[in-house]
């Protein structure tokens, strides 16, 4: 058996966030993590090669420093990375992303393939179901429990208050949540193994029936026009009144502000 | 020179640093008021290669480097002490002699287990009138038939009732040496729930007080005779030769708890507001910061350089000395001013400083007090 996760590197954005001047993120600029719904949809991969014995093959597209995502999943116990990177993929959404996605993993064997729902630098959640598109095989979104069944995967798939059962035919595609599971460490041992490892790095040529056209930021039908941190919070104050008292405080509070 | 780390040590650090936050940190408080051994922790650092860093893969271990154990101890201390050094005496007191002096069927039998975590190790050299003077030992052990029979006991032993492995010394016969008969010691692999081998009085320590102290009592305990380490009369090398593998852990322990302290008196001088200003706007504050700070790299210069030297070197002695005399010397002045800048509230167990404060005074005692590791040194120097 044989699974490919897309994994993505983002902005940790414990941090702090920084931007270009033209609003755009600045990545290299910023500490990164592995995304944590990819993390999720790693260990869930990770577990198939435990129970399985399962290859598990982790795939990102990003900047040349995106190689140490595919390092940390090795280190995790992933067997092999793949780095697609190249200058002309630059500024890229979520179709332009898939499409190279795409491009990569039809020069890959896959039985299945694991995607995080969403980046938390885009929360688009549109990527993985895109790539199932483009590969014409069959999707199961917000996985928040996975089992394999024969031929088949048998996945939750989450609501807000209640979940679905779907049973899909490998080939297929699944999109985790971070709740799927609590991903492992990487090992000390895993770690230096992963430094060793070659990574397989791949640049436009090297993607399979995909047109210039979608690629980039010029094959992006959309694109950033801003982008701006979010506006922080002060710390808050918490009082204990009882009711009455409480209304008069919250009041005054208001009147002192000039909200009332 | 270069001191930038490479990136399978940066990794490492990020590692043990994101285990030490989530899994350490919430119990450290916690383990200290109880006195309890941390025994899902350390089942959680076994499960993630923790015991067994500088192990080869061959027997169990990860194949990591002197530097990456002693990260880890580091960054495990600079939230718990307890917690680094559980690992530092597992590690630098148990593995590494059976992985030094070992023969291949002690190797295969006690290390592959205690390097992938399994069981946990332990080290006995230390008697009632046997500390620094490490001949004074009482323990005797004797050979009869295939087996030797050991009577005495030992105190003090870190990981002691928790342990499942020990390697223990004692007095197998006197030998002449330079015309003065002194004792011949060995060393010996002793198994827990071995007849004859018991626990005696926990201690009651100042510090580290969730790691298990206890005494061992040997009576009558036989152990075969293929569980002697190294040759006979070899133990009193063993024991130097672990010692100096076994500062260099303390030495990564009394640095890690003051990093710690230092930490968290930066946060907590930013926060805390005197006279209208945070007390780091006082320039009092801003020197001692830096004294401090200053003093803690220091110490993790000379604790690294000492890896370093275990890695590349057979004698690393000297190294190991240093290392140890200041990181610890650091580590309890680091606490006493973070404990001094929390005011009345780092006297408080509310808050880290107060019982790093009181972790720190054990590494400038055990594994060789401060005055021995001055010995050390100053008699390379004088050679």
């Amino acid at each position: 058996m044989k699974v490919v996760v897309c994994i993505k590197q983002v902005p940790d954005t414990k941090g702090g966030v920084k931007f270009n001047p033209d609003g755009t993120l600045d990545r290299a600029a910023m500490m990164t993590i592995m995304n944590p719904d990819d993390k999720a949809g790693l260990e869930a991969a990770l577990r198939l090669k435990d129970q399985y014995g399962a290859e598990v093959t982790v795939l990102t597209m990003g900047l040349p420093k995106a190689e140490d995502v595919l390092r940390e999943a090795i280190a995790m116990g992933a067997d092999k990375g793949v780095l697609v990177t190249d200058r002309v993929l630059g500024g890229a959404d979520t179709w332009a992303t898939s499409q190279t996605l795409a491009g990569a993993l039809r020069n890959m064997e896959y039985d299945l393939i694991i995607t995080g729902r969403q980046a938390i630098d885009g929360d688009t959640a549109q990527v993985g179901p895109q790539i199932s598109e483009h590969l014409n095989i069959p999707v199961i979104s917000y996985a928040q429990n996975l089992k394999i069944e024969g031929d088949s995967v048998v996945v939750e798939r989450q609501f807000d208050d209640r979940y679905h059962v779907l049973k899909a035919k490998m080939p297929c595609l699944i999109t985790a949540l971070a709740e799927l599971n609590e991903p492992r460490y990487m090992t000390p041992g895993g770690i230096f193994d992963a430094c060793k490892a070659e990574i397989t790095v791949w640049g436009r040529a090297d993607l399979k029936d995909v047109e210039d056209s979608n690629l980039g930021l010029k094959g992006s039908p959309t694109q950033i026009a801003k982008a701006s941190d979010k506006v922080r919070k002060g710390a808050g104050e918490k009082v204990t009144l009882d009711p009455a008292e409480a209304v008069d405080y919250i009041v005054g509070k208001l009147s002192e502000k000039h909200v009332i | 020179m270069d001191f930038t780390l490479r990136k399978e040590h940066e990794m490492a650090r990020t590692l043990f640093r994101e285990f030490a936050e989530k899994e350490v940190k919430p119990l450290a408080q916690e383990v200290d008021e109880t006195e309890v051994f941390p025994r899902g922790t350390a089942e959680k650092m076994a499960k993630n290669g923790f015991l067994g860093i500088p192990v080869p893969k061959e027997y169990g271990g990860q194949g990591c480097d002197p530097l990456t154990y002693v990260m880890c101890v580091e960054e495990l201390s600079k939230v718990c002490g307890t917690t680094g050094v559980i690992v530092s005496a597992h590690t630098s007191l148990c593995c590494d002699p059976i992985m030094t002096f070992g023969t291949e069927e002690q190797k295969q039998k006690y290390l592959v287990p205690l390097a992938k975590g399994e069981k946990l190790g332990a080290f006995g050299l230390t008697e009632p009138g046997a500390g620094t003077d490490a001949q004074g030992q009482q323990t005797k052990a004797v050979l009869d038939g295939d087996e030797y029979v050991i009577n005495g006991s030992k105190i003090f032993i870190t990981n002691g009732k928790e342990a499942d492995v020990y390697v223990i010394f004692a007095v197998t016969g006197m030998i002449e040496k330079r015309g003065k008969m002194i004792k011949e010691i060995s060393s010996f692999i002793v198994e827990k729930g071995t007849p004859g081998f018991s626990f005696g009085t926990k201690e009651k320590k100042m510090g580290i007080r969730g790691s298990s102290t206890y005494e061992l009592i040997f009576t009558d305990c036989r152990v075969p005779k293929e569980n002697l380490l190294g040759k006979i009369g070899q133990g009193f090398k063993i024991a130097m030769h672990t010692l100096d593998g076994g500062r260099i852990g303390i030495a990564a322990q009394a640095l890690g708890i003051a990093e710690g302290a230092l930490e968290r008196t930066i946060s907590y001088t930013k926060e805390r507001k005197q006279f209208g200003r945070s007390i780091a706007a006082q320039q009092n504050t801003q020197f001692q910061l830096a004294d401090m700070a200053t003093k803690v790299q220091a110490a993790q210069l000379l604790v690294y350089k000492a890896a370093m030297a275990k890695a590349t070197r057979k004698e690393y002695g000297f190294e190991a000395a240093q290392a140890k005399l200041y990181a610890a010397e650091v580590a309890m002045e680091v606490t006493t001013k973070a404990v001094q800048l929390h005011g009345g509230y780092g006297y408080t167990r509310e808050y880290d400083v107060e019982r790093m404060m009181r972790d720190a005074k054990i590494t400038e005692i055990y594994e060789g007090t401060s005055e021995v590791q001055r010995m050390v040194i100053s008699a390379a120097l004088l050679k």
